[in-house]
């Protein structure tokens, strides 16, 4: 019988130890980069037919989302704007901006313009706007900065260990109701003011004034009776 | 030896095969129409449907002509009709419903208090044409009706609203501007006796002694 190890197998061995050692480091950021661009495109501003500016209508104008997203308090899609919408405005304003001309030729012609997705959940996936927002989750939790965005892109990575963190724990992240559409939400105001409507509306003051977001949030997430047991069941988000 | 040898590569192989078929995209881009979605299929390519002209859907028949329109017999109605309030549980409920939806898609031309001055009319559209105000002797005086009519197919150079605001969304806008018209005319005589009293003597007249602070709604004057 041969022998079983080559001479070779010393400098193998010997690589084999610092190799185990690189591995799990090269590994982790293989991943994190795969996830980062290649798969999920993050942070990768999409190029769309018009360079529309959430930064210039949101945060310079003041134009609140709901203005163009209408149906994001009513349906699952939170709705994006028709022609007509953008016209409201720019059969006013801009009317000889050569970067509007799409807009312009679609309202003549009726044909809808061809937005480019940004975020794309997988088809077996059934998320609503509708909850969420009228639950306390803000759209800043999901979208990241997008009222700072030149040109939209995707800042949060939707995964499916990123839903279950709020899934599982809400009051991390949950808010009053009417502060769902704000982006310089400040929580120790809002814990006032939520202090303050409670003492008016029952005529008693809070047990205890919440310190901090975790326990403000418990108090908001038993207000809009949300079942946290049936937060993460699998038919919640997959029928 | 040599047989080792295969079966090791083969079972390399099959283990390749397994990762791989883990690849398939078929679940996640799955053959069925979301919103907005292209369609191969109609004409128009617009997946989402229009429905047959004539439809109307279950609670959507529109005969109220006060709640609808605005108007009867094609005259503006003076009042918000009855069957607007009734879609709220109170009239404060109905403000605030209101005030949302007038801040969200009045606010940015008409300004936060009515004046016509938001900032879209700042960025210009003043220049074209003056957004007009509502404290004005002609629109403190119109039917509760005209406004109605006007969030519902547009007037001048404003668009229709009335495929972004409800029929009772808009009765409630209706509701807020007659608040913000109040809120800019109101006379010492329109207060309760008791907080006149208190703003003879010099006092909050929003604050009754001993009671917590109410944080009254300020509106920004010009």
């Amino acid at each position: 019988m041969p022998q079983i190890f080559h001479s070779s197998t010393n400098t193998l061995a010997r690589a084999s130890i610092v190799l185990a050692a690189i591995a799990p480091l090269g590994l982790m950021m293989a991943l994190s980069a795969m996830s980062r661009t290649y798969f999920v495109r993050l942070n990768v501003p999409v190029q769309q037919p018009v360079p529309f500016s959430h930064e210039h209508h949101s945060n310079e104008l003041g134009i609140a989302c709901q203005y163009c997203h209408v149906s994001v308090e009513k349906a699952g899609n939170a709705g994006l704007p028709p022609t007509h919408t953008c016209m409201s405005c720019h059969s006013q304003i801009w009317t000889n901006s050569p970067l509007l001309e799409p807009v312009r030729e679609s309202y003549r012609s009726q044909t809808p313009l061809k937005w480019n997705k940004v975020w794309d959940l997988p088809d077996f996936v059934y998320f609503n706007h509708s909850i969420h927002v009228n639950k306390g989750i803000p759209c800043q939790h999901c979208h990241g900065n997008i009222n700072q965005m030149q040109i939209t892109y995707k800042s949060v990575h939707h995964s499916m260990a990123w839903c279950l963190d709020c899934h599982r724990a809400p009051e991390k992240y949950i808010r009053p109701r009417e502060e769902v559409y704000s982006f310089d939400y400040n929580l120790h105001a809002a814990i006032e003011r939520y202090a303050d409507e409670h003492a008016k509306a029952t005529g008693k003051k809070l047990e205890q004034i919440p310190r901090n977001q975790v326990e403000f949030g418990q108090l908001l997430v038993q207000d809009a009776n949300i079942n946290k047991k049936q937060l993460s069941d699998c038919w919640i988000c997959h029928r | 030896m040599k047989r080792m040898k295969t079966a090791y590569t083969a079972g390399l192989a099959l283990l390749g095969l397994v990762l791989a078929s883990g690849c398939h995209r078929d679940m996640y881009d799955q053959p069925k129409y979301e919103p907005y979605d292209q369609s191969t299929f109609f004409t128009d390519q617009k997946a989402d449907r229009q429905p047959v002209t004539g439809t109307v859907a279950r609670g959507q028949l529109a005969l109220d002509d006060a709640f609808y329109r605005g108007a009867v017999n094609g005259k503006p109605v003076p009042n918000i009709p009855p069957a607007a309030l009734a879609r709220f549980a109170n009239t404060r409920d109905m403000l605030r419903r209101g005030q949302a939806q007038y801040n969200t898609f009045c606010q940015p031309c008409h300004g936060e208090s009515g004046y016509g001055n938001g900032m879209i009319a700042q960025r210009g559209l003043s220049q074209r044409r003056q957004v007009p105000t509502y404290h004005s002797p002609r629109l403190r005086d119109i039917e509760d009706g005209h406004f109605y009519d006007v969030i519902t197919n547009g007037f001048g150079v404003m668009y229709p609203y009335s495929s972004r605001i409800a029929p009772e969304d808009r009765w409630a806008v209706v509701a807020y501007i007659r608040a913000l018209q109040l809120s800019q005319n109101a006379r010492p005589s329109d207060m309760p006796a008791e907080a006149r009293q208190r703003l003879l003597r010099g006092e909050n007249p929003n604050v009754a002694p001993g009671a917590a602070a109410t944080t009254g709604t300020t509106s920004t004057n010009e």
